[in-house]
């Protein structure tokens, strides 16, 4: 009972963080407000009993990542931005396309005879899921290969970021 | 155990234990101004009380009676969360680190320690990964150009370091084979060639990881000779250069409570906790780890202390060429020779 009210307690304060992202006209407010975001996701992990995710969920999005959003806002001092109508499309188009969306998800979860156990609602579950042996099993066993890879695609990723945002060789030499 | 004793033990050690953690901040700064001054040969502070001991009271009176400044540039929401944000941070990481065995009074038991998770360390690491908010946004909220730069190289600085310093643990959690910081400081009993003990620090090669995780700890918490947010011939004090009055005092207890936190995770990961001969009468035995584990906390934030009154400041390139260029490849070598060493034995 406890958990399911702290559960509904933080999916609130997640969503509200969320919309508020969107509805703050500074940008460091709407960087905070993700900050919020990503701690209440952590909070569910937890309550679902997957500790290690939720740690790392802190350590790595709400520690790190967020940060350097934080530090980018910082750096390059972005001002108060103005709220635009928004287009029509998106009124006529994006609505009912995230209604739809988000009926479709949730109706697929009740729907699955499955997902009380991947919700964690079962203690069983709870065991086998989300603790730092059994995501290390799945990470170095079962999907060793496509883990190695992504990882190369990551480091790939941020050098070609490094070589786009270097100034070619002779340019630097000028100034 | 029932709840209802529970909630009402566990009520007791945080307040126990806030107090006990407040009053270390105090005197760790009392600790830091007299042994400073001893090493430039002069007395520190002698007038308030015997040997100046009295002198952090005095201090926080005089913090709480000081006119609380606003400067009228200020964003206002964040400016008064930042130092809030810091102070929190700092303090919350307390909650999953045990001092010592377990109490047994009558036929209570309860460990030393407000909460155990077996996933301690990630949290230590967690709860500190987002005190950066606070010296970051109190930079940035103030309005001026010395905090902003101030809160620039902090948040680039901490984010740099804590690679380093997560690659240096993981060594130590590759040999202990847990996240729990209780079963990490069990996994160091006993003692090897008959007489030098279990630690860590003499295990796998990993005095290396002692010593990046000491150098990374000192840039998290900005000390000398990484204390470049604060850098006072540059940056007037960095961050905290808009504040005063108990904001400012809240950045202060920030900044030592983390050194707290760090002097006792090194205790716990490295040094063995609080393993030490124990003798005596039950009671003795069983607050004689509790002395032990101080004892090594009290070492380390003195070599943090020596380190302040010895090291000159590095350069901002510098620190960034030393973590990324030396400390992280260190880490990573590290790493690879202590997983070696773990897939031998």
């Amino acid at each position: 009972m406890l958990h399911l009210i702290l559960f509904s307690v933080f999916g609130i304060i997640c969503v509200a963080g969320a919309v508020n992202l969107l509805l703050q006209r500074h940008p460091i407010n709407s960087a905070l407000s993700l900050v919020v975001v990503m701690g209440s996701l952590a909070v569910e992990y937890l309550l679902l009993g997957a500790e290690f995710v939720a740690a790392i969920q802190v350590i790595v999005y709400a520690g790190a990542i967020m940060v350097l959003f934080v530090f980018v806002i910082m750096l390059l001092n972005a001002g108060e931005e103005e709220h635009t109508q928004g287009s029509r499309v998106a009124w006529l188009l994006g609505l009912p396309g995230a209604l739809a969306i988000t009926v479709v998800i949730a109706w697929a979860l009740v729907q699955s005879e499955g997902s009380a156990v991947a919700l964690g609602v079962t203690p069983d579950a709870q065991k086998a899921f989300g603790n730092a042996a059994d995501i290390s099993q799945l990470l170095f066993h079962q999907f060793l290969l496509p883990f190695e890879v992504t990882s190369i695609l990551v480091l790939i990723a941020i050098m070609g970021a490094v070589v786009l945002a270097a100034r070619p060789e002779s340019e630097r030499r000028e100034g | 155990m029932s709840i209802t004793l529970f909630i009402i033990v566990s009520v007791i050690k945080i307040a126990l234990i806030l107090f006990v953690l407040l009053t270390a901040v105090a005197y760790t700064v009392w600790l830091e101004r007299k042994v400073v001054g001893h090493m430039q040969n002069r007395w520190g502070p002698t007038r308030v009380g015997p040997f100046g001991l009295l002198q952090p009271a005095a201090d926080g009176v005089k913090f709480l009676f000081k006119e609380d400044l606003t400067p009228p540039h200020v964003y206002k929401p964040l400016y008064i969360a930042a130092p809030m944000i810091a102070v929190v941070f700092a303090v919350t990481s307390i909650a999953v680190i045990p001092f010592g065995n377990w109490l047994n009074v009558g036929k209570i038991s309860t460990p030393f320690q407000i909460t155990d998770v077996n996933i301690g360390l990630l949290v230590v690491l967690g709860i500190t990964s987002l005190g950066v908010y606070g010296v970051a946004l109190s930079g940035w909220s103030s309005n001026s150009k010395y905090s902003l730069l101030g809160g620039l190289r902090a948040s680039a600085q901490m984010v740099s370091y804590e690679i380093a310093l997560g690659l240096s643990l993981v060594g130590v959690l590759m040999l202990a084979g847990t996240f729990s910081l209780r079963g990490i400081v069990d996994a160091q009993a006993g003692h090897f060639w008959g007489f030098v003990p279990n630690w860590f620090i003499f295990r796998g090669g990993q005095i290396v990881a002692f010593f990046i995780y000491l150098t990374a700890a000192y840039a998290e918490t900005n000390r000398i000779p990484f204390d470049l947010p604060e850098a006072e011939t540059e940056l007037v004090a960095g961050y905290h250069t808009e504040y005063s009055a108990m904001k400012f005092a809240m950045f202060f207890m920030a900044e030592y409570a983390n050194m707290i936190t760090v002097a006792c995770l090194a205790s716990l990961l490295f040094l063995g906790g609080w393993r030490g001969p124990i003798f005596g009468p039950d009671w003795l035995q069983q607050l004689l780890p509790l002395f032990w584990f101080v004892l090594r906390v009290f070492a380390f934030l003195f070599v943090y202390i020596w380190v302040r009154g010895t090291l000159p400041r590095f350069r901002y390139d510098q620190l960034m060429a030393f973590g990324w260029k030396f400390l992280l490849p260190l880490a990573i070598a590290n790493l690879v020779v202590t997983a070696v060493v773990v897939a031998l034995t």
